[in-house]
């Protein structure tokens, strides 16, 4: 990772930190369609970090989130699982010829197929971790599964469009 | 011995990932009960200040609904100020100071607030500087809004009635009825009322308000209007479904009551033994 990227890393992590507690925090479809575009963050997370280092950044990032959600521990946790499971999802999903170097998986770079099958799943689990520490002691499944799906489905939309907007793609040599 | 930290250290990133999570519900255990202590939360001092300045702008576009409900309230205030002000020739007695003053009143703004979620938690702009405390209740003046959890200097964060861990003590009005009012996580309009016998007679249309009975609010402060009334389930207790007064989306200033006499009635009721809810 070179200091150019480096410094893209944390200039990104503010970024999605600050537009997630002062804007899409107050953004919620049809009342069970929430944007936590921060996920999308972890998701295209430059390739050649390790998985523990990024759960630490993912462990910061979902405990700064919590503070202005007043819901301490919950973004951290499912979020945590993300980064914990993105470099094995990452093998499974490795396209016929490997990755380039210093790629990130983003859908610019990666094209809009593969990037479907390889965030739709993870924001999904996180959603659905995430909202079902939420309800723990009630007994809303059915809400929970509807909050989970729609809320994956606005993130994904959300998280392609900041790509397009925000992300350039990388050159080839 | 080598070959275990071997294997330990092939297991570093499940065993990093474990501790991470252990760590995460730890401070979701300990930190979102509705009474747990509260430092990182919204009301700490960063991200109070933070949320301020964010107020400082979006404050603006509330401005005309935030006039109408205060020139309300004062309107409602004079009208009973001008019931209480003694004429010149009546003759006029001291009523004891302890019901004299039994609560006192403070006035905050919402800076922060959320409705969405099954804990939904609000940020006022007033902490232990201007005599806020844990455990005051907040409501305005269309009804309840919730009890303050944590307390920093300047801000403090509010539990929000639209909490499902959250029991406010209330009555129907018209039979002096008592309950709980529990929100039970579906529609933000909507709440239930709990413990109300069978034998018991209610109407749709009928007002529950604050019971006073926990002293955290006075008697009579407006929660809102029976909507549906059915025979529950299983147990011994009515399901009754109130349409909440207060309208969560729209919360921009807030009243605090405290009563002074709170500790005092704690005591009495861990003297006698005796469980409140």
């Amino acid at each position: 990772m070179n200091s150019r990227s480096f410094i893209l890393a944390i200039l990104g992590f503010f970024a999605y930190m600050a537009v997630q507690a002062f804007v899409l925090k107050n953004v919620v479809l049809f009342g069970s369609a929430f944007a936590f575009l921060y996920v999308i963050y972890i998701l295209i997370f430059p390739l050649e970090i390790k998985t523990i280092p990024l759960m630490l950044v993912s462990f910061l990032l979902g405990f700064s989130i919590d503070i202005f959600y007043d819901s301490l521990g919950m973004h951290t946790a499912s979020l945590v699982l993300v980064a914990f499971l993105r470099k094995s999802w990452l093998n499974v999903h490795t396209p016929t010829g490997g990755f380039d170097d210093n790629t990130d998986p983003t859908v610019l770079n990666m094209g809009f197929g593969w990037f479907l099958t390889y965030a739709l799943p993870l924001i999904l689990v996180h959603h659905l971790a995430f909202f079902y520490i939420d309800n723990l002691g009630t007994d809303l499944y059915i809400p929970v599964i509807m909050k989970a799906v729609s809320s994956a489905a606005f993130t994904f939309i959300l998280g392609v469009i900041v790509q397009m907007l925000f992300y350039k793609k990388k050159r080839g040599i | 011995m080598q070959r275990i930290l071997l294997f330990l250290y092939s297991l570093r990133v499940f065993l990093i990932f474990i501790g991470l999570e252990v760590l995460a519900i730890w401070l979701i255990f300990s930190y979102n009960s509705p009474q747990g202590a509260v430092f990182f939360n919204s009301s700490n001092y960063f991200a109070g200040s933070v949320l301020q300045a964010r107020d400082g702008v979006t404050g603006y576009f509330t401005l005309g609904a935030a006039n109408e409900a205060l020139a309300e309230k004062n309107a409602e205030l004079l009208s009973r100020l001008s019931v209480t002000m003694q004429p010149a020739d009546s003759a006029y007695l001291e009523i004891d100071s302890v019901l004299a003053s039994q609560y006192e009143f403070r006035s905050a703004k919402v800076i922060n607030n959320s409705i969405r979620l099954n804990q939904n938690h609000i940020t006022l702009n007033k902490g232990r500087k201007h005599g806020v405390r844990e455990g005051m209740g907040v409501f305005n003046e269309q009804g309840v809004v919730g009890r303050v959890k944590g307390v920093t200097e300047n801000f403090s964060s509010v539990i929000s009635l639209l909490h499902t861990e959250l029991l406010i003590s209330s009555k129907v009005k018209s039979s002096s009825v008592f309950g709980s009012t529990k929100w039970d996580g579906k529609n933000t309009r909507k709440a239930k009322l709990l413990y109300v016998p069978r034998h018991v007679m209610l109407s749709e249309g009928d007002t529950v308000v604050t019971s006073g009975y926990n002293a955290v609010f006075p008697e009579g402060i407006m929660i809102g209007i029976v909507d549906e009334v059915t025979k529950g389930a299983e147990t011994n207790y009515l399901d009754i479904t109130i349409d909440l007064s207060t309208e969560f989306s729209r919360l921009t200033y807030v009243y605090l009551v405290e009563n002074p006499l709170e500790e005092e009635l704690d005591s009495l009721y861990q003297m006698s033994g005796v469980q409140n809810e």
